[in-house]
């Protein structure tokens, strides 16, 4: 594998919220947030609604089907595919 | 909660919600570290909440918005009560954090912790070496720590270290963090020790020279590209090697609240040393009113306290003026710039006291250690000078 050459490293199949993270409604916020130890990070609609199907065992393809058809749009898979990596990048997934 | 048609408007947009509650629920403790950033006079913040009046508070605070839930102290592993309010926490949909010595977590209280629903372990360390653990908190606590350590990850919770540094341990900064990866943190958090409470009445024998600390910084970074996601390294400078201030609290009475043991509310757990803060206590008060409309919440809140240089600077959304502990202790007067902030007028103040640790002093005092005796010592004294 030369990662180097991919445009984006490999994002995972099935992706899965770590352990060390919670999600869950803050009615207060009216917002999803996702809870770690000693923080929070509060998150806007659409990346609740990815990581609320993060999982592991729903995939990629999953998560974009049931999102589009949820919004009523098409084409979604890059956002989708965008904040998974940026949320691997961050821990949150794997 | 409407009380005439005519209620004037208030001066300022109401705040947003305690995101972060710090439950403090004793100053008691069984070690006694240099550094304690618990009040000097901690002895008067008594009798302690009862667990009815706990869990009250966690019931109020959450309905205001709190998600984040810290049991500090002290040790808060000396209430016995500590399960019962972990739980009722869980209940109410808090993340709780046990922020912990290790002092008095066994198996069973363990297990009963996990089976509460306690989502997360803090665990201190003072050195990555039994000798100055030891000596630092004036206990025997090094191998407690270590087998305090296995229960949390046999617990499977994560597990943040935390290690204050000073200039004893930073040249051991790759060992603690050694350490911390050998006992499976998966964070592990590197805070230099700031100069509040204890830790100023030391500060000459703790503050480090910039040397070691960029020494230490850059061991760390070493580290940060090697093990990557594997346990997260926060290193914290302390505020007196900075040029801006740090935006203390996020700002006052912005997401933080902390309640001492007896029930007194505080915007920051330092508040209770700001002289002319009357601070108001759960015991008398909702803590809707006391958020929302106490003096002491609303003394540092938004801009319009502030003096110059602040009231004009482009930088005060982004750190508020830094810590207004800091301006009272440096400054002599809480509503002035940090210190830290070089365009302060004491600024030089802090420029002086670095300086100082640059060339090696006769050591004037003994380290002061954190216990009973030196508390009413200090307390009656009261005279925190350079």
């Amino acid at each position: 594998m030369t990662e180097d050459a991919l445009p984006l490293p490999a994002l995972p199949a099935c992706p899965k919220l770590s352990r060390l993270f919670r999600l869950q409604y803050e009615s207060v916020q009216e917002a999803w947030v996702l809870l770690y130890p000693e923080g929070m990070v509060q998150l806007n609609q659409s990346a609740a609604e990815i990581l609320r199907r993060c999982d592991g065992r729903r995939q990629l393809a999953d998560i974009a089907s049931e999102l589009e058809t949820l919004f009523q749009v098409e084409g979604i898979r890059p956002q989708i595919d965008a904040l998974v990596q940026e949320g691997v990048r961050r821990g949150w997934l794997s | 909660m409407a009380g005439s048609a005519e209620t004037p408007a208030p001066p300022a947009p109401p705040p947003g919600p305690p995101l972060w509650l710090l439950a403090e629920l004793t100053y008691k403790c069984p070690l006694h570290c240099v550094f304690c950033y618990n009040p000097i006079d901690y002895g008067r913040f008594q009798p302690e909440l009862t667990t009815r009046e706990w869990v009250d508070v966690l019931t109020q605070a959450r309905a205001l918005g709190a998600a984040q839930l810290g049991f500090s102290g002290g040790e808060p592993l000396l209430r016995d009560d500590l399960e019962e309010l972990v739980a009722e926490a869980h209940r109410l949909g808090y993340y709780t954090n046990l922020i912990t010595s290790g002092v008095g977590l066994t198996e069973k209280r363990a297990r009963a912790l996990k089976d509460a629903g306690l989502d997360h372990v803090q665990l201190s360390f003072q050195d990555s070496t039994r000798e100055l653990n030891d000596f630092l908190t004036h206990t025997r606590t090094f191998e407690l720590k270590q087998r305090v350590a296995a229960l949390i990850k046999a617990h499977d919770w994560p597990m943040v270290m935390n290690c204050v540094l000073h200039k004893h341990n930073l040249p051991h900064v790759d060992k603690i963090i050694e350490m911390a990866l050998a006992l499976g943190a998966e964070y592990l958090e590197l805070a230099n020790t700031q100069y509040y409470g204890w830790a100023l009445q030391n500060r000459a024998q703790l503050l480090p020279t910039r040397a070691e600390l960029e020494a230490a910084e850059a061991v760390v970074q070493g580290y940060r590209e090697r093990i990557g996601n594997r346990c997260r390294l926060l290193f914290v400078v302390p505020d007196y090697f900075e040029e801006r201030p740090k935006a203390c609290m996020n700002g006052w009475g912005k997401v933080f609240l902390s309640i001492a043991p007896d029930g007194t509310a505080m915007p920051c757990h330092n508040a209770g040393d700001l002289p002319g803060l009357d601070l108001p206590n759960v015991r008398q008060q909702s803590l809707a009113s006391i958020w929302r409309d106490s003096a002491a919440f609303n003394a540092f809140r938004g801009y319009g306290w502030m003096q110059e240089p602040c009231s004009s600077c482009d930088e005060k959304e982004k750190d508020f003026g830094g810590c207004r502990c800091q301006a009272f202790l440096l400054a002599g007067d809480a509503r002035a710039a940090d210190p830290v902030c070089s365009k302060s007028a004491q600024h030089e103040q802090v420029v002086q006291i670095v300086r100082r640790a640059e060339t090696p002093q006769p050591i004037s005092q003994p380290l002061v250690f954190r216990n009973d005796a030196e508390s009413r010592r200090l307390s009656a004294a009261r005279t925190i000078q350079d």
